[in-house]
């Protein structure tokens, strides 16, 4: 559970990519993507996302397993959209006040794929980016405060701790006779209770850790860097690549006539 | 910069001088440490004794520098400084090891958690590589298993990693280390920062006896190796005896500050070699709770041998922590921690679960308590226990379970519900309906009378053990299962335990527990259950030494 985040031993090839190299392609394919509402420029995006997987070491079933709450929103928008969308073209299906008309059909489509060409690479970073590694490109290439990431970093291994704890504490007040059965507001007060001692827990954890790292020098003052966060030309591939899979997205939709601006 | 001068290991051993030291918390009437006159040599080791609320843990954080984040509310008096100069402008010069494993780790791999002090302190690269290898042979943490094929993203590390890289590999996630790995890890990032003071807060306090040694070990070598001076608070003594060289034994700021007891003026009540110190102190340290070599505190004897009804049975169990998880349409279940257990809890008698870290003892005690569902074969109550509520103790209702079995977690403080004692206490009794007369008793029995009024969560360690077995026996369990009881306890407190389950014992509860402590399972009798190293059945039931 506490490594749900990333796969541990994924030894890809971009996982040697520089971080911050990931973030700005996922941050340019998804700009580009919003700027329209086509299924062109989205199936374009979603094959290349496709391919790019092995690089990643990610296959459909682990996309899944660790993105299904990402697709099924991406599913349901879809669908959402074709049913309320204003009708035009032939319909397909009327039932009552819902209706999928071949132009809302269209709509609903564009929406769905431009939802999985958003997710998919969200997916790919969370895959092959090790946190330790995007800690030390946000504190040494992008200069965010070392004291803020670092506490962050620290305290998200407690995270995996504190479910843990959750379950024992569950495990240990159903000891004390405090069910989880009964009517709903005594479950509610039961889950409150649960929680309060699982913040109890965290803060006196949280306390011991920020006494074990500050009697380890961890401060305001200057520090050096075991690992040094460096850009290499595997970088410029990915920003290349990043920049071709936005392009051919946008060309090919240009080129079938698909493209249009949102805010037209 | 900090010792960058002085011998071949880049240490130099620290001076620790208190000249009328005290110290109280914000919000505090009384101080932690009062008029503490103390000097400590270069490259001696101090072992700090005395009973709870001597301020031990109080003048470790100050000599870490990690003391007086409070506010203008906490006082300090006198001084207390290091080479003469005070503690926490002096960033790397001591490190500090406490007892939660969990929280004495900062990152997630074994290399960058090492290199994170040295990091701080502002070292060059290459050296901090350089001394992260050095403190993981120190501590023995090469030479353990071999991952070679874990090492991917390392980079960095391949800068100094060379050929000689064997063992665990420096990208080793510090999750999967043990309890006792993870204090020598700690130790290890304390080496890395070459602090001539060494701070040792209980550091062995939450491990098995394996832990234990592992540590102590580990701790002996390097301070062979560095010279750098120690101070460690522990009230097992017998495990630092050998290693140390000096015993300071502090009474509380309360009882240093009030005139008229016996040494009035001073934090100090004894100072010498270890093995005067014992002998001159041996009756008062006993009196306050301190393990003091070759000392088993007197317990109350088992009686009647229990009239051995059975209650409960566990028949080719498997268990693990885990849920069922469900893929599609296929429900996948959890790989179980320990399988083929077999076992019977019988009135009267006890039976002690032991074996290795990992075998699944705890989790093997939750199941047979009706906590967690099985993974495989079956827990049934006899209709002696159950009267009426069903085979399966894990399908009870919360009320149905607590009547009939009773479990007393590892942590008190998971199993507190109310903010306050005499709440807690009557917290069972309220909600069966029955029984809220024998809170007394056990408040006198369980000596925490004069607490009704705290908060459960402001108790010390051996008052949060009591009131965690008092609350859980208010609601009068005819089975009583409690894990690692004994942990960290003091003599007293153990003592008082020992007799107590000893005395339900004889009334006809059945008492199961896991634990590592010999002395505590003899002092029960009863059956021993076994469980063999990492899964694979392994499991028997042995008729112990009763």
């Amino acid at each position: 559970m506490r490594d749900a985040l990333t796969l541990r031993g994924n030894q890809a090839l971009l996982t040697r990519a520089n971080p911050l190299a990931k973030f700005a392609v996922v941050f340019l394919i998804t700009l580009v993507l919003a700027l329209s509402i086509d299924w062109v420029s989205a199936s374009v995006a979603i094959a290349a996302e496709l391919a790019l997987f092995p690089l990643a070491g990610l296959t459909l079933r682990l996309a899944w397993q660790r993105g299904w709450p990402l697709i099924i929103a991406a599913a349901l928008g879809g669908w959402s959209t074709a049913i309320v969308a204003a009708d035009s073209g032939a319909v397909l299906l009327d039932v009552g006040i819902w209706s999928i008309s071949e132009g809302s059909l269209q709509l609903g489509i564009g929406f769905m794929l431009r939802g999985l060409a958003i997710a998919l690479p969200a997916i790919l970073l969370m895959t092959c980016t090790d946190p330790t590694d995007l800690a030390d490109a946000l504190a040494q290439r992008a200069r965010l405060p070392h004291r803020f990431v670092l506490g962050t970093l620290a305290a998200m291994r407690l995270v995996g701790l504190m479910a843990e704890e959750w379950q024992t504490i569950g495990m240990a007040r159903r000891a004390r006779g405090v069910g989880s059965q009964g009517t709903p507001l005594k479950r509610l007060r039961a889950t409150l209770g649960q929680s309060f001692g699982l913040l109890v827990q965290a803060i006196r954890r949280a306390s011991r850790l920020a006494i074990t790292m500050e009697a380890r020098g961890f401060g305001t003052g200057q520090r050096t860097w075991a690992r040094e966060s460096t850009y290499s030309t595997l970088d410029a591939w990915v920003l290349a690549g990043g920049v071709l899979i936005a392009a051919a997205a946008v060309v090919a939709a240009a080129a079938m006539g698909t493209w249009n601006f949102v805010w037209r | 910069m900090t010792a960058s001068d002085a011998g071949t290991s880049g240490v130099r051993p620290a001076t620790v001088s208190a000249r009328g030291w005290g110290w109280r918390h914000a919000g505090r009437s009384a101080p932690a440490v009062h008029g503490l006159d103390l000097d400590i040599a270069p490259g001696e080791r101090v072992l700090l004794l005395g009973p709870s609320g001597a301020g031990k843990s109080t003048l470790l954080h100050a000599l870490a520098g990690v003391l007086g984040d409070e506010g203008d509310d906490a006082d300090e008096t006198g001084s207390l400084l290091i080479d003469g100069v005070v503690p926490r402008g002096q960033r790397g010069r001591s490190g500090l090891m406490q007892q939660d494993p969990e929280t004495q780790v900062v990152l997630s791999r074994l290399g960058d958690d090492v290199a994170f002090g040295a990091e701080n302190l502002s070292v060059p690269r290459d050296e901090i590589w350089r001394r992260v290898h050095e403190a993981l042979d120190d501590v023995g943490l090469r030479s353990i298993g071999a991952g070679a094929g874990l090492n991917a993203n390392g980079t960095g590390v391949d800068a100094d990693g060379g050929p000689g890289a064997a063992g665990l590999p420096l990208d080793h996630p510090t999750s999967a280390l043990s309890g006792g790995q993870k204090q020598r890890l700690a130790l290890a990032g304390i080496l890395a920062m070459r602090p001539g003071l060494i701070l040792l807060d209980e550091p062995t306090a939450n491990l098995d006896p394996a832990g234990v040694l592992e540590v102590r070990d580990a701790v002996g070598r390097c301070l062979d190796k560095t010279g750098a001076t120690l101070v460690v608070v522990e009230h097992r003594v017998s495990v630092w005896k050998d290693l140390v060289d000096r015993i300071v034994v502090l009474q509380p700021g309360s009882a240093a500050g009030s005139a008229g007891s016996l040494a009035a003026t001073s934090a100090v009540l004894l100072d010498g070699p270890p093995d005067q110190v014992l002998a001159d102190a041996r009756d008062m340290l006993i009196g306050a709770g301190v393990w003091v070599p070759g000392y088993v505190p007197a317990t109350r004897s088992r009686a009647s041998a229990g009239s051995g009804e059975l209650l409960l049975a566990a028949a080719d169990l498997a268990v693990s922590r885990e849920r069922p998880r469900r893929r599609g349409f296929r429900t996948i279940p959890p790989v179980p921690v320990q399988q083929g257990i077999t076992a019977q809890v019988r009135s009267g008698h006890a039976l002690t679960i032991t074996g290795p870290n990992g075998a699944g003892k705890s989790t093997f005690a939750l199941t047979l308590a009706g906590l967690l569902a099985p993974v495989a074969g079956k827990v049934s109550a006899a209709v002696e226990l159950s009267a009426g509520a069903g085979i399966d103790p894990f399908k009870w209702k919360a009320n149905q379970l607590i009547s009939r079995i009773g479990t007393v977690f590892q942590e008190p403080e998971h199993q507190f519900v109310t903010g306050r004692v005499l709440d807690e206490l009557m917290f069972g009794p309220r909600h069966l309906g029955h029984g809220e007369e024998r809170v007394e008793e056990l408040l006198e029995r369980l000596r925490l009378t004069h607490l009704v009024d705290a908060n459960p969560y402001t108790l010390s360690g051996g008052e949060k053990r009591r009131l965690s077995v008092a609350t859980v026996l208010a609601a009068h369990p005819r089975v009583l299962v409690l894990d690692e009881p004994t942990f960290g306890q003091d003599a007293n407190t153990w003592a008082e335990l020992a007799s107590f389950l000893s005395e339900l014992l004889d009334a006809g509860t059945s008492v199961v527990s896991v634990t590592h402590d010999q002395e505590f399972s003899a002092v029960l009798g009863g059956a021993e259950l076994r469980l063999g190293p990492v899964s694979r059945g392994g499991a028997r039931q042995e008729a112990g030494a009763a």
